[in-house]
């Protein structure tokens, strides 16, 4: 009924390469804009903004640099966890050395190192390929994060060995620290989100994508067409680090706070944002948010449904959520490997004809 | 004798004997890996799970008690009857050939003709669906794991002292080495004869072997495939339930259980994916190579590198030669 493309002209290149090519997608997507940008900053609170925003924003962004790397390039990392724990720890020494610096480039900067040191675990990946580069990059998950365990220099030789942040404002208004307003973190990681959505899509669709796919695709065919797997392989790597980076400085500084490194950043998190691509769709940008957003919803539903209404013991309720999710990622690889991103696709196909199919 | 050196032999030793249960775990990737193309993360899971029901079984819980108690009310938790250890085992293999019919039939029936890697996020997604089930069908909480044929004659636990006093005779200084892990290395190297003669010199052996050789030929010579693969599976349950004894018996039944299989993971690179003799081989370097490090550097850098040292060592070992130890060569064509 709505969604059609017909009487929608296209009259110049720009038009008809632009992201949202349908009307009334580009409609959706500045309505999503306008609400996230001036009307859930008015309406949220605490609650909300730690149990759902804040995760689901940072979520976001670590999954569109893994989806990057996974769903692009196809290099399976399972070493999320401890690029996200770079990022933090990076963010930490750089809040707490150079306070007079602005937080916004504590976080970029925190990114950019994350990219240099995820560039240098993929180095293996021209040489090591599919399982065995998966379980490569194990090694750095678990030598990341003793790394940061057992060297005190990186937290500041703090007696507990957690890293805590310190109250850092943007324009006067504190992000960061014991006093912050939800608004304010939340508006925060919106910032970083939008921009670093409208960055991976648009390498993911231009000569930076074309390449990473096809290395995905077969690497071999892809040199001999002339893509260097070197550049390539490496360039993902930097860009997916780089996101992964800016994921673990938000985590660290805007939501958690306070930080051990082996609790935040282990191996359950490098698992937590591979189910989110897979879920969500492996190689889509929406994939990356919906997969994020569902599996950030999921503990919060189960928990409603389970502690508060039946009553159940949190235990079980969280055992529950292991069956559940490690069955819907088999659900969806064999129902639909491309996961929520193809299921929306779909929908769209269908709603195009919506309701004179023929 | 110096004394480091003499150290240093105690900790070599205990680093083989560590090394076997790694390659324990190993050995359930590489049957299923050979067979069926998968590469199953779920295997330490499998052996956690295994060993789980094993207990579970022995001291006669009520499956899903929990569950039952908070849904109904009830307050149900055991049967009440204690079950001999041999038969509990036997039960436990049939739970174990049960799950791999079912994984076969609900999960990689429907997954046959897809890529490698969609396969192996499959089996990450069944490690967490079989983490979540087993903590829900017996509870998560740590137990400890005897297996006893009679009342005295238990799996044997703590220090041998045959060899404690044959080392001090010679040395001047008894090595510690743990009745234990004695044990696994006996069980190890009769569970790696058996296999062999089973896939050597039996009917469902040596089509094992075909179907690892080439599925389509195997097929096009009567052999099922599906049959196999449960069979396999079943296989690897089995191997799974013998490492979950041992490692259960060492260190209690619980979740870390499944962190320690993963280290069967850096085994298994080093011995390349195909290669039974690669994963002994590969879990003995392991073992040997984590203990001697966490030794001689580990003091220097603080310790604790047992967490990584194995994945690294991999890492740099695949860099020189990226199909492991024994593993096939690969040949790369568009």
């Amino acid at each position: 009924m709505f969604y059609r493309e017909a009487g929608d002209f296209k009259t110049s290149y720009a038009t008809d390469n632009q992201t949202f090519p349908i009307k009334f997608d580009r409609l959706g997507y500045f309505t999503v804009m306008a609400v996230a940008f001036l009307v859930i900053p008015f309406i949220i609170n605490d609650y909300w903004a730690n149990a759902i925003f804040l995760p689901f924003l940072i979520y976001a962004i670590a999954a569109l640099g893994l989806n990057i790397l996974v769903g692009y390039c196809g290099q399976v990392s399972l070493g999320t966890g401890g690029f996200m724990a770079v990022g933090a720890y990076a963010c930490y020494k750089l809040m707490t050395s150079m306070p007079e610096v602005n937080i916004f480039f504590h976080v970029l900067i925190s990114g950019g190192i994350t990219g240099l040191v995820c560039v240098i675990f993929g180095l293996p990946s021209l040489r090591i390929k599919g399982f065995y580069l998966a379980v490569a990059t194990l090694a750095a998950q678990f030598f990341l994060v003793w790394l940061f365990n057992r060297v005190p220099w990186f937290y500041n030789y703090s007696a507990s060995g957690q890293i805590n942040a310190p109250e850092r404002t943007v324009f006067g208004i504190p992000v960061t620290g014991p006093n912050t307003e939800a608004w304010a973190t939340y508006l925060f990681c919106l910032v970083f989100v939008v921009v670093s959505a409208l960055i991976a899509r648009n390498l993911t669709r231009g000569m930076a994508g074309r390449k990473w796919m096809a290395i995905r695709d077969m690497d071999i065919a892809a040199e001999i067409i002339g893509v260097n797997p070197l550049k390539a392989k490496i360039s993902a790597f930097a860009v997916s680090g780089f996101f992964v980076g800016v994921s673990g400085a938000l985590f660290f500084s805007v939501y958690l706070g306070a930080v051990e490194v082996g609790e935040a950043f282990g191996i359950n998190k490098s698992f937590l944002v591979l189910f989110m691509i897979i879920i969500g769709g492996l190689g889509s940008i929406f994939g990356s948010f919906a997969g994020a957003a569902f599996l950030v919803l999921l503990p919060v539903v189960l928990k409603v449904v389970g502690v508060d209404w039946l009553g159940w013991p949190t235990d079980i309720v969280a055992h529950l959520q292991l069956v559940i999710v490690g069955g819907l990622i088999i659900l969806f690889l064999i129902l639909e490997p491309h996961g929520l991103a193809q299921l929306w696709r779909v929908t769209k196909q269908k709603l195009r004809l919506w309701p004179f199919p023929h | 004798m110096p004394e480091q050196l003499v150290f240093a032999m105690e900790v070599f030793l205990n680093g083989l004997m560590a090394g076997v249960l790694y390659a324990l775990v190993a050995l359930g990737f590489v049957l299923i890996y050979k067979a069926s193309g998968i590469f199953n993360f779920a295997q330490g899971v499998m052996a956690l799970f295994a060993a789980m029901t094993l207990v579970g079984i022995q001291k006669g819980q009520v499956p899903f008690s929990h569950l039952i108690n908070a849904v109904l009310g009830t307050h149900i938790h055991h049967f009440g009857w204690h079950v001999h250890s041999l038969l509990a085992i036997l039960l436990t293999v049939g739970v174990m050939i049960f799950l791999a019919w079912a994984v076969q039939k609900f999960v990689f029936r429907h997954l046959v003709g897809q890529e490698p890697i969609i396969l192996f996020m499959a089996t990450i997604g069944l490690a967490y669906f079989l983490e979540g089930f087993a903590d829900l069908m017996w509870g998560s909480e740590i137990k400890t794991l005897d297996v006893c044929l009679t009342a005295n004659a238990c799996l044997p636990q703590g220090i041998n002292l045959a060899i404690d006093e044959a080392t001090y005779n010679w040395f001047g200084y008894g090595f510690f080495i743990d009745n234990l892990d004695i044990t696994a290395t006996i069980v190890a190297i009769i569970l790696v004869s058996a296999l062999v003669i089973f896939s050597q010199y039996t009917k469902q052996g040596r089509a094992m072997r075909a179907v690892a050789d080439d599925h389509q030929a195997a097929l096009s010579v009567g052999i099922s495939l599906n049959f196999i693969w449960v069979l396999v599976w079943s296989v690897a349950g089995f191997v799974a339930l013998v490492a979950g004894i041992m490692w259960g018996a060492k260190s209690g039944v619980q979740f870390s259980l499944s962190l320690i299989a993963l280290k069967a993971l850096p085994v298994l690179m080093l011995g390349g994916f195909t290669s039974i003799p690669g994963a002994i081989v590969g879990g003995l370097i392991i073992g040997v190579g984590e203990k001697m490090f966490e030794f001689l550097i580990g003091p220097m850098v603080g310790g604790a590198t047992e967490n990584w040292f194995a994945y690294v060592l991999a890492l740099v070992f695949l860099v020189f030669r990226p199909q492991g130890l024994f593993g096939e060569k690969i040949i790369e064509r568009v």
